[in-house]
Protein backbone atom coordinates (compact mmCIF):
# COMPACT_ATOMS: atom_id res chain seq x y z
CA UNK A 1 0.00 0.00 0.00
CA UNK A 2 1.13 3.50 -0.72
CA UNK A 3 0.39 5.95 2.11
CA UNK A 4 0.27 9.72 2.02
CA UNK A 5 0.83 11.49 5.35
CA UNK A 6 -0.59 15.01 5.09
CA UNK A 7 1.48 17.76 6.70
CA UNK A 8 -0.05 21.14 7.51
CA UNK A 9 2.19 23.78 9.07
CA UNK A 10 2.26 22.98 12.78
CA UNK A 11 1.73 19.23 12.46
CA UNK A 12 4.31 17.36 14.58
CA UNK A 13 3.36 13.67 14.47
CA UNK A 14 4.16 13.22 10.80
CA UNK A 15 7.57 11.65 11.32
CA UNK A 16 6.37 9.18 13.96
CA UNK A 17 3.56 8.16 11.64
CA UNK A 18 5.95 7.79 8.71
CA UNK A 19 8.33 5.74 10.86
CA UNK A 20 5.64 3.23 11.81
CA UNK A 21 4.36 2.92 8.24
CA UNK A 22 7.82 2.45 6.70
CA UNK A 23 10.00 0.84 9.37
CA UNK A 24 7.48 -1.18 11.36
CA UNK A 25 4.93 -2.06 8.66
CA UNK A 26 7.23 -1.97 5.63
CA UNK A 27 4.86 0.19 3.58
CA UNK A 28 5.50 2.80 0.90
CA UNK A 29 4.78 6.14 2.48
CA UNK A 30 5.71 9.77 2.05
CA UNK A 31 4.92 13.13 3.52
CA UNK A 32 2.50 15.33 1.57
CA UNK A 33 2.81 19.09 2.08
CA UNK A 34 -0.55 20.82 2.47
CA UNK A 35 -0.17 22.70 -0.82
CA UNK A 36 -0.13 19.54 -2.95
CA UNK A 37 -3.33 19.02 -4.90
CA UNK A 38 -2.90 15.59 -6.55
CA UNK A 39 -3.20 12.51 -4.37
CA UNK A 40 -4.07 9.85 -6.95
CA UNK A 41 -0.83 7.96 -6.29
CA UNK A 42 -1.93 7.02 -2.76
CA UNK A 43 -4.02 4.07 -1.63
CA UNK A 44 -4.64 5.54 1.81
CA UNK A 45 -4.16 8.89 3.52
CA UNK A 46 -3.33 9.70 7.11
CA UNK A 47 -3.83 13.11 8.69
CA UNK A 48 -1.45 12.96 11.67
CA UNK A 49 -1.47 14.76 14.99
CA UNK A 50 -0.07 18.13 15.92
CA UNK A 51 -1.23 21.74 15.94
CA UNK A 52 -2.06 22.52 12.33
CA UNK A 53 -2.06 26.30 11.84
CA UNK A 54 -1.50 26.68 15.56
CA UNK A 55 -5.08 25.51 16.23
CA UNK A 56 -5.97 29.15 15.59
CA UNK A 57 -9.71 30.01 15.81
CA UNK A 58 -10.56 26.33 16.46
CA UNK A 59 -8.45 23.19 16.11
CA UNK A 60 -8.55 22.18 12.46
CA UNK A 61 -10.56 25.25 11.44
CA UNK A 62 -7.91 26.77 9.18
CA UNK A 63 -6.35 23.53 7.94
CA UNK A 64 -9.52 22.52 6.14
CA UNK A 65 -8.96 25.37 3.68
CA UNK A 66 -5.52 24.12 2.68
CA UNK A 67 -5.25 23.26 -1.03
CA UNK A 68 -4.73 19.56 -0.23
CA UNK A 69 -8.13 19.16 1.43
CA UNK A 70 -10.07 19.13 -1.83
CA UNK A 71 -7.93 16.19 -2.94
CA UNK A 72 -8.47 14.50 0.44
CA UNK A 73 -12.19 14.87 -0.07
CA UNK A 74 -11.98 13.39 -3.61
CA UNK A 75 -9.85 10.52 -2.30
CA UNK A 76 -12.53 9.64 0.25
CA UNK A 77 -15.31 10.01 -2.34
CA UNK A 78 -13.45 7.51 -4.53
CA UNK A 79 -13.80 5.05 -1.66
CA UNK A 80 -10.18 5.09 -0.52
CA UNK A 81 -9.47 5.19 3.20
CA UNK A 82 -8.61 8.32 5.19
CA UNK A 83 -7.47 8.12 8.82
CA UNK A 84 -7.34 11.22 11.02
CA UNK A 85 -5.32 10.96 14.23
CA UNK A 86 -5.88 13.54 16.98
CA UNK A 87 -5.43 16.90 15.19
CA UNK A 88 -6.11 15.03 11.96
CA UNK A 89 -9.46 13.95 13.42
CA UNK A 90 -10.17 17.59 14.27
CA UNK A 91 -9.38 18.65 10.68
CA UNK A 92 -11.72 15.98 9.28
CA UNK A 93 -14.50 17.14 11.63
CA UNK A 94 -14.11 20.78 10.62
CA UNK A 95 -14.01 19.73 6.96
CA UNK A 96 -17.30 17.89 7.39
CA UNK A 97 -15.78 14.53 6.39
CA UNK A 98 -16.77 13.23 9.82
CA UNK A 99 -19.84 14.29 11.85
CA UNK A 100 -19.69 16.31 15.06
CA UNK A 101 -17.06 18.55 16.57
CA UNK A 102 -14.28 18.64 19.17
CA UNK A 103 -14.45 20.87 22.21
CA UNK A 104 -11.92 21.73 24.86
CA UNK A 105 -11.35 18.98 27.44
CA UNK A 106 -14.00 19.24 30.13
CA UNK A 107 -11.31 19.44 32.83
CA UNK A 108 -9.64 22.30 30.92
CA UNK A 109 -6.26 20.55 31.10
CA UNK A 110 -4.09 19.11 28.36
CA UNK A 111 -3.94 15.38 29.08
CA UNK A 112 -1.05 13.20 28.06
CA UNK A 113 -1.30 9.58 29.22
CA UNK A 114 -2.23 6.08 28.08
CA UNK A 115 -5.92 5.25 27.92
CA UNK A 116 -7.91 2.07 27.44
CA UNK A 117 -10.26 1.88 24.53
CA UNK A 118 -13.04 -0.56 23.88
CA UNK A 119 -13.77 -1.60 20.32
CA UNK A 120 -17.46 -0.98 19.69
CA UNK A 121 -18.05 -2.22 16.16
CA UNK A 122 -16.62 -4.44 13.47
CA UNK A 123 -14.83 -2.54 10.76
CA UNK A 124 -13.10 -4.21 7.82
CA UNK A 125 -10.98 -1.18 6.91
CA UNK A 126 -9.59 0.13 10.17
CA UNK A 127 -10.27 -2.56 12.76
CA UNK A 128 -10.03 -5.78 10.78
CA UNK A 129 -7.87 -7.29 13.53
CA UNK A 130 -10.34 -6.41 16.28
CA UNK A 131 -13.67 -7.64 17.52
CA UNK A 132 -16.25 -5.67 19.50
CA UNK A 133 -15.29 -5.84 23.15
CA UNK A 134 -11.54 -5.96 22.51
CA UNK A 135 -9.53 -3.59 24.68
CA UNK A 136 -6.70 -1.50 23.26
CA UNK A 137 -4.16 0.67 25.07
CA UNK A 138 -2.89 3.83 23.37
CA UNK A 139 -1.74 7.24 24.56
CA UNK A 140 -3.72 10.44 24.24
CA UNK A 141 -2.14 13.86 24.20
CA UNK A 142 -4.68 16.61 23.69
CA UNK A 143 -6.34 19.68 25.11
CA UNK A 144 -9.37 19.61 22.82
CA UNK A 145 -10.57 16.03 22.74
CA UNK A 146 -14.10 16.36 24.05
CA UNK A 147 -16.25 14.94 21.25
CA UNK A 148 -19.65 16.54 20.75
CA UNK A 149 -22.56 16.15 18.37
CA UNK A 150 -26.28 16.79 18.60
CA UNK A 151 -28.77 14.11 19.59
CA UNK A 152 -29.87 13.36 16.06
CA UNK A 153 -26.31 12.85 14.85
CA UNK A 154 -25.55 10.63 17.83
CA UNK A 155 -28.62 8.48 17.12
CA UNK A 156 -27.65 8.17 13.45
CA UNK A 157 -24.10 7.17 14.36
CA UNK A 158 -25.23 4.60 16.87
CA UNK A 159 -27.73 3.21 14.40
CA UNK A 160 -25.12 3.03 11.67
CA UNK A 161 -22.39 1.46 13.81
CA UNK A 162 -20.20 4.52 13.29
CA UNK A 163 -18.90 4.68 16.84
CA UNK A 164 -15.73 2.58 16.73
CA UNK A 165 -13.88 3.24 19.99
CA UNK A 166 -14.91 4.39 23.47
CA UNK A 167 -12.77 5.26 26.47
CA UNK A 168 -13.11 2.57 29.12
CA UNK A 169 -11.47 1.35 32.31
CA UNK A 170 -9.11 -1.59 32.67
CA UNK A 171 -12.08 -3.94 32.91
CA UNK A 172 -13.62 -2.58 29.72
CA UNK A 173 -16.40 -0.64 31.44
CA UNK A 174 -17.38 2.60 29.73
CA UNK A 175 -17.78 4.90 32.74
CA UNK A 176 -17.46 8.62 33.37
CA UNK A 177 -14.41 7.92 35.57
CA UNK A 178 -12.78 6.35 32.52
CA UNK A 179 -13.59 9.38 30.36
CA UNK A 180 -10.50 11.60 30.24
CA UNK A 181 -12.00 14.59 28.48
CA UNK A 182 -15.80 14.67 28.80
CA UNK A 183 -16.48 13.23 25.33
CA UNK A 184 -20.13 12.47 24.65
CA UNK A 185 -20.68 8.79 25.35
CA UNK A 186 -16.93 8.35 25.98
CA UNK A 187 -16.46 8.47 22.22
CA UNK A 188 -12.78 8.20 21.23
CA UNK A 189 -13.05 7.17 17.58
CA UNK A 190 -15.69 7.23 14.85
CA UNK A 191 -16.07 6.53 11.17
CA UNK A 192 -18.05 8.23 8.46
CA UNK A 193 -21.36 6.89 7.18
CA UNK A 194 -19.45 5.72 4.08
CA UNK A 195 -17.10 3.74 6.28
CA UNK A 196 -14.03 5.03 4.47
CA UNK A 197 -13.04 7.83 6.84
CA UNK A 198 -12.05 7.27 10.45
CA UNK A 199 -10.98 9.66 13.17
CA UNK A 200 -9.64 8.92 16.62
CA UNK A 201 -8.10 11.09 19.32
CA UNK A 202 -5.61 8.50 20.69
CA UNK A 203 -2.30 7.98 18.90
CA UNK A 204 -1.89 4.54 17.33
CA UNK A 205 1.48 5.58 15.90
CA UNK A 206 2.73 6.01 19.50
CA UNK A 207 1.56 2.50 20.34
CA UNK A 208 3.11 0.53 17.51
CA UNK A 209 6.26 -0.78 19.17
CA UNK A 210 6.09 -2.82 22.38
CA UNK A 211 9.29 -1.14 23.56
CA UNK A 212 7.31 2.11 23.87
CA UNK A 213 4.64 0.57 26.06
CA UNK A 214 2.02 -0.85 23.74
CA UNK A 215 1.74 -2.09 20.19
CA UNK A 216 -2.06 -2.13 20.13
CA UNK A 217 -1.95 0.74 17.68
CA UNK A 218 -0.48 -1.64 15.13
CA UNK A 219 -3.77 -3.52 15.02
CA UNK A 220 -5.37 -0.41 13.57
CA UNK A 221 -2.55 0.64 11.24
CA UNK A 222 -1.87 -2.86 10.00
CA UNK A 223 -5.57 -3.33 9.27
CA UNK A 224 -5.35 -0.28 7.04
CA UNK A 225 -2.44 -1.79 5.10
CA UNK A 226 -4.64 -4.70 4.12
CA UNK A 227 -7.76 -2.74 3.31
CA UNK A 228 -9.10 -3.35 -0.15
CA UNK A 229 -9.07 -0.13 -2.12
CA UNK A 230 -10.95 0.62 -5.31
CA UNK A 231 -8.94 1.64 -8.35
CA UNK B 1 -16.27 52.06 6.64
CA UNK B 2 -18.40 49.67 8.68
CA UNK B 3 -17.46 47.57 11.65
CA UNK B 4 -18.96 44.19 12.43
CA UNK B 5 -18.70 43.04 16.02
CA UNK B 6 -19.33 39.34 16.42
CA UNK B 7 -19.77 37.49 19.68
CA UNK B 8 -19.41 33.73 19.41
CA UNK B 9 -20.77 31.61 22.23
CA UNK B 10 -21.41 27.96 22.89
CA UNK B 11 -24.87 26.67 22.11
CA UNK B 12 -26.93 26.28 25.27
CA UNK B 13 -26.89 22.48 24.90
CA UNK B 14 -23.11 22.36 25.17
CA UNK B 15 -21.33 22.17 28.52
CA UNK B 16 -19.44 25.40 29.18
CA UNK B 17 -16.71 23.83 31.28
CA UNK B 18 -14.47 26.87 30.96
CA UNK B 19 -17.32 29.07 32.20
CA UNK B 20 -17.82 26.81 35.20
CA UNK B 21 -14.13 26.86 36.07
CA UNK B 22 -14.01 30.66 35.85
CA UNK B 23 -17.15 30.90 37.99
CA UNK B 24 -15.54 28.74 40.68
CA UNK B 25 -12.42 30.86 40.53
CA UNK B 26 -14.47 34.07 40.98
CA UNK B 27 -16.20 32.52 43.98
CA UNK B 28 -12.82 31.54 45.42
CA UNK B 29 -11.82 35.20 45.13
CA UNK B 30 -14.89 36.18 47.12
CA UNK B 31 -17.19 37.30 44.30
CA UNK B 32 -20.17 35.31 45.54
CA UNK B 33 -22.72 37.27 43.55
CA UNK B 34 -21.72 35.59 40.27
CA UNK B 35 -24.31 32.98 39.44
CA UNK B 36 -23.13 31.88 36.01
CA UNK B 37 -20.29 32.57 33.59
CA UNK B 38 -20.46 32.18 29.81
CA UNK B 39 -17.15 32.25 27.99
CA UNK B 40 -17.10 33.20 24.33
CA UNK B 41 -15.02 34.68 21.55
CA UNK B 42 -15.07 38.17 20.15
CA UNK B 43 -14.27 39.03 16.54
CA UNK B 44 -14.24 42.53 15.13
CA UNK B 45 -14.21 43.02 11.35
CA UNK B 46 -13.38 46.34 9.70
CA UNK B 47 -15.22 46.33 6.39
CA UNK B 48 -14.71 48.48 3.33
CA UNK B 49 -17.72 50.53 2.25
CA UNK B 50 -20.07 48.73 -0.08
CA UNK B 51 -23.30 46.79 -0.06
CA UNK B 52 -25.21 46.03 3.10
CA UNK B 53 -22.63 43.92 4.95
CA UNK B 54 -24.86 41.74 7.12
CA UNK B 55 -25.42 38.85 4.66
CA UNK B 56 -21.69 38.57 3.99
CA UNK B 57 -20.89 38.69 7.70
CA UNK B 58 -23.47 36.00 8.40
CA UNK B 59 -21.84 33.84 5.73
CA UNK B 60 -18.41 34.46 7.28
CA UNK B 61 -19.78 33.28 10.60
CA UNK B 62 -21.37 30.11 9.28
CA UNK B 63 -18.44 29.20 7.03
CA UNK B 64 -15.46 29.97 9.23
CA UNK B 65 -15.76 32.12 12.30
CA UNK B 66 -18.13 29.84 14.20
CA UNK B 67 -18.70 26.11 14.04
CA UNK B 68 -22.48 25.75 13.80
CA UNK B 69 -22.30 22.32 15.42
CA UNK B 70 -21.62 23.87 18.80
CA UNK B 71 -21.45 27.67 18.47
CA UNK B 72 -23.92 30.54 18.04
CA UNK B 73 -23.13 33.99 16.66
CA UNK B 74 -24.43 37.42 17.57
CA UNK B 75 -23.64 40.09 14.97
CA UNK B 76 -23.72 43.86 15.45
CA UNK B 77 -22.99 46.11 12.49
CA UNK B 78 -21.94 49.65 13.28
CA UNK B 79 -19.73 52.52 12.17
Amino acid sequence: MNFGVIVFPGVNCDLDTLHVLREVLGQEARLVWHRETRLEEFDALILPGGFAHGDYLRAGAIARFSPVMEAVRRHAERGRPVLGICNGFQVLLEAGLLPGAMLRNAGQRFICRPVRLRVEATDPTFLAECRPGDLLTMPIAHGEGCYYCDERTLAEMEHGGQILLRYCDAAGRVTSAANPNGSLGNIAGIRSASGRVMGLMPHPERASEALLGSDDGLRLLRSLTQALTPA
Amino acid sequence: MATARITITLKPTVLDAQGEVVCSALHALGFESVERVHMGKFVELELADGDEPRPAVEAMCSELLANPVFEDCRIEIGE
